[in-house]
């Protein structure tokens, strides 16, 4: 029961003292290394001698002497910096409470830049950051990515071997830069969101966590970096999908579309939360993509019923989207939510336009799409054969297990 | 930190510019050039003649393969570059991004090996 209650405090802890540590140390391998051993001696002592009052400082303090001996151990010919003989002189017995100024909120920011770093691949930044920012083992990231546990391992040492080799700098970029690198960040923990959202099979626990943990990732730059209404929106837009996550598959696994899923499991709580920080956002008058996406989401999860949802808004919502952020998708959500607003005849005529242009080929949503509003003009020929091109492109087993039901159900 | 700054570009467009706009990027490059001499972080560079004048050499099983052209054909071409001391690679990246070309090639930064030649 102890064990699990330091292992709870550990975990939380981890992100601030690992921060710290790399930014003292100058290296994540041997941060990661003496973070582990002062856990172990966390383990050790705290049973013995009861919690200290201030686990954070603790581990802070334990982790920088089992690096000081890891630097000694290994490279006992390089000296050690003023810093660390400094620290040295002053450490006491190892069982006493450290006293050590709180520096750690700019640490885990500055973490966050550096793997972040836009020189780094997504994919590395993703790994990176499950790893330092948010704790899951290389295991853990391994799975959540469906890929070989020597493939993570890989990714992880050659990011940061770049970041030592290229000399990323462990820092909060300049003013100057900070909207276009904080850009990157958001673009990073959304993409670790959609992994986590888009699948609904596999190791699905796995899955939910990874929704989680670019929660926390969210929550932890709008704690940091307050007044950034996108950082704002993009947490509003993460609570307010994850809200619905309970009611989007079936038991069988089957993708459940919006307006048939089950309002009364969405997480209030979250669509509350979302919705606040949205308005919060708003209230700034920076609109972004964001804040855009999260307003959309908010007006699906304020219809208590699918009729009572207000798709003229959202089809102007998806209009600004389109002209900030211009992309194929958007236009197909765009056309579809026009054709929810005005009728279905306006959203195919604007489909069949982007069919045309060839930008979507090989995507199944455009052909799903048009079948859906085929199947609501009662134009049945026409939507079997959208369903069955829509069938020919889908991957994913649960939305193959959608379409064809919907197929079925035209008989 | 030293850093190389290659520049790549598309050869046959800048064969094609017009006098005043080769003139233009001349003095361009006379100005950032002058600009990283200025911030003391210049440690060399050159602009380079034309892949065309390029060979490239090979040894193999003790022969030597000499062959017309530059190692790689590329849509963009290596034309240049600089030699910079810069704390980090974000400097690095800041110098870059103020390199002429930059606008309509690309320019690849890289660290040198153990800080370069003492």
């Amino acid at each position: 029961m102890l064990t699990r209650a330091i292992d709870e405090l550990v975990r939380r802890e981890r992100p601030q003292v690992l921060a710290g540590l790399i930014r003292w140390t100058g290296d994540f391998d041997l941060a990661e290394e003496a973070f582990q051993l002062a856990c172990a001696q966390a383990l050790e002592a705290w049973p013995r001698h009861g919690l200290p009052r201030r686990p954070g400082a603790w581990l802070t303090t334990v982790s920088r002497r089992r690096a000081v001996d890891l630097m000694r151990r290994r490279r006992p010919d390089v000296p050690l910096e003023p810093a660390m003989l400094d620290l040295l002189g002053t450490m006491g017995a190892e069982d006493t409470e450290p006293e050590l100024p709180p520096e750690v909120e700019d640490d885990r920011l500055r973490l966050l830049f550096t793997v972040c770093h836009p020189a780094l691949a997504p994919a590395a930044q993703v790994a990176l950051a499950l790893r330092t920012l948010c704790g899951l083992t290389t295991a853990e990231i391994a799975r959540a990515h469906l890929e070989p546990e020597a493939t993570t391992a890989q990714r992880l040492v050659r990011a940061k071997r770049k970041i030592a080799e290229a000399g990323i700098p462990f820092e909060v970029p300049p003013a100057e830069r900070l909207a276009e690198r904080l850009e990157g960040v958001l673009s990073t923990i959304y993409l670790v969101f959609n992994e986590g959202f888009s699948a609904t099979e596999g190791d699905s626990w796995i899955r939910a966590d990874l929704c989680a943990e670019a929660i926390r990732l969210g929550r932890l730059v709008v704690e940091l970096l307050p007044g950034e209404a996108e950082a704002e929106g993009l947490l509003a837009l993460m609570l307010l999908h994850d809200a619905r996550r309970a009611s989007r598959t079936a038991t069988d696994g089957t993708l459940v579309p919006l307006e048939e899923q089950d309002r009364t499991v969405w997480d209030r709580a979250a669509i509350e939360e979302g919705t606040v920080l949205l308005d919060r956002g708003v209230a700034r008058g920076r609109p972004g993509p964001y804040q855009m996406q999260a307003a959309i989401a908010a007006l699906h999860a304020r219809a208590a019923r699918p009729e009572e949802t207000d798709w003229a808004q959202i089809a102007a919502l998806y209009g600004a989207l389109l002209r900030t952020t211009p992309g194929p998708i958007v236009e197909l959500n765009a056309a579809a939510a026009v054709a929810m607003a005005h009728g279905p005849e306006a959203g195919l005529a604007w489909m069949e336009r982007l069919e045309r242009s060839g930008t979507l080929a090989g995507y199944h949503l455009l052909p799903a799409a048009q079948a859906d509003l085929l199947r609501r003009l009662g134009r049945t020929g026409e939507a079997r054969a959208a369903y069955a091109r829509a069938l020919a492109l889908v991957r994913h087993p649960a939305e193959r297990r959608f379409l064809e039901r919907r197929l079925g159900e035209l008989e | 930190m030293e850093y190389i700054v290659l520049i790549y570009g598309s050869e046959k467009s800048w064969s094609s510019m017009s006098k005043t706009d080769v003139e233009q990027m001349y003095a361009e490059y006379k100005k950032y050039s002058e600009e990283l001499a200025k911030a003391g972080v210049m440690r060399g560079g050159s602009e380079l003649k034309p892949t065309s004048t390029a060979s490239t050499v090979r040894v193999r099983g003790g022969k030597r393969q000499v062959t017309d052209g530059p190692f790689a054909e590329t849509k963009e071409q290596l034309a240049g570059f600089y030699l910079i001391e810069v704390p980090n690679l974000e400097a690095a990246l800041d110098w870059a991004a103020k390199c002429p070309s930059s606008r309509d090639g690309s320019i690849e930064v890289r660290p040198l090996a153990s800080g370069g030649p003492a």
